[in-house]
């Protein structure tokens, strides 16, 4: 049982470390359409999305761990999405937010990306057009859960980030999809996407 | 008094092909060689008086020979009337073209590239004819009737996204002019 007892440490303090990131997520709101609306109203006192514990938006990619990607994202417009999501530092998490970042909605057309999830790994997709705030926060929640039980893809990839040190995760191999890099990469970023 | 389009038969009796009226604004249509003629009149007769291009858009009439309908909605601030110009252009790349009115209205330039980018409709003259709202990479004039529905053309893609129902876009290549040529 040396194993066990070996384990028994590092796996409480994940949980643990899980437990402080599901309640302290800091959020970037990429907002391009009409659903900033509603997330304002998610934000705002009657909804109070501080009662989670994310209500603290940094209009700085490298500040925020929850990327909320709120409207239309056009094909135009998506190399920028891509880049606002490699500036984030690991771990971080994507909400689509409304049926427009989730599958691109009703804009079956040439000029619309159909859905967030083109592009970057999405963790939890808000329906609705636009969703009521009380959708909003079942979806934070549902995304509070993913990352207790250390289910985030990015989460997936990077591995227990206890017993992990910051120094030891420069050295992991590049994520296979393409859609991560590791720290060393940042410098010469995007590494496969065309940014303008 | 005349009517802005019986004075317009007056000046050019050859150039106007079609005049007549829609709740009140009055419409003509013009040969193309006589365009630019029509629209400076417009713009400088006093009882014209058209110092605005309010919009200046295109009409896809797929099956029709000539295929396309080039529209200029005038509107006088003075005058307070409004009147609006339509050219015929046809499909063929060597026939789809319009001069351009940006030596009448500045605003008709990135109205023009606007009609190019998503019809294919040239603009001879333009300072500056580029794509406005799509991508430099994106093949074809999207708004054209013939362009497949569904068609995308990304500029980046997650190696392992979700599958869509998207047409290929493969079968646009080659398709249209992709630049301005000439």
């Amino acid at each position: 049982m040396a194993d066990g007892t070996s384990n028994y440490v590092p796996t409480v303090l994940q949980d643990a470390i899980n437990w402080a990131q599901k309640y302290s997520l800091f959020t970037y709101p990429f907002a391009t359409a009409c659903c900033a609306m509603e997330f304002m109203a998610t934000m705002a006192g009657r909804y109070d999305i501080a009662r989670f514990g994310a209500e603290f938006p940094r209009f700085s990619p490298r500040q925020a761990d929850l990327l909320i990607v709120i409207g239309t994202i056009t094909e135009r417009q998506a190399p920028v999405l891509r880049r606002v999501y490699d500036q984030m530092i690991d771990p971080k998490w994507v909400m689509a937010f409304g049926v427009c970042a989730s599958t691109g909605g009703f804009y079956q057309n040439y000029t619309v990306t159909p859905g967030a999830d083109q592009i970057i790994p999405v963790d939890v997709y808000v329906p609705g057009c636009p969703p009521r705030p009380e959708q909003v926060l079942d979806g934070l929640m549902a995304l509070q859960k993913r990352i207790q039980e250390h289910r985030g893809h990015v989460q997936k990839e990077i591995g227990p980030t206890a017993t992990v040190s910051v120094k030891d995760r420069r050295k992991l191999p590049l994520i296979q999809d393409g859609t991560t890099m590791s720290l060393d990469e940042e410098e010469r970023m995007p590494r496969d996407g065309r940014v303008i | 008094m005349a009517s802005l389009s019986e004075s317009l038969l007056q000046a050019f009796p050859e150039g106007i092909i079609e005049t007549g009226s829609y709740l009140g604004d009055e419409i003509v249509v013009v040969e193309r060689e006589f365009l630019v003629a029509v629209l400076s009149y417009l713009r400088e007769d006093p009882s014209a008086a058209f110092e605005m291009l309010m919009d200046l858009t295109a009409v896809d009439y797929l099956g029709q020979v000539p295929r396309f309908e080039v529209v200029y909605e005038l509107y006088s601030v003075s005058q307070k009337h409004r009147i609006r110009v339509k050219v015929r252009v046809d499909e063929a790349s060597e026939d789809c073209w319009v001069p351009t009115a940006t030596s009448l209205w500045l605003s008709a330039n990135w109205s023009e590239r606007e009609v190019w980018d998503l019809y294919g409709i040239r603009f001879e003259g333009h300072p500056d004819l580029r794509r406005i709202l799509m991508y430099e990479e994106f093949v074809g004039h999207p708004l054209r009737k013939d362009y497949p529905q569904n068609a995308r053309q990304p500029l980046i893609r997650r190696p392992d996204a979700p599958r869509t129902d998207d047409q290929t876009t493969r079968l646009l290549e080659g398709s249209h002019d992709r630049r301005v040529s000439g």
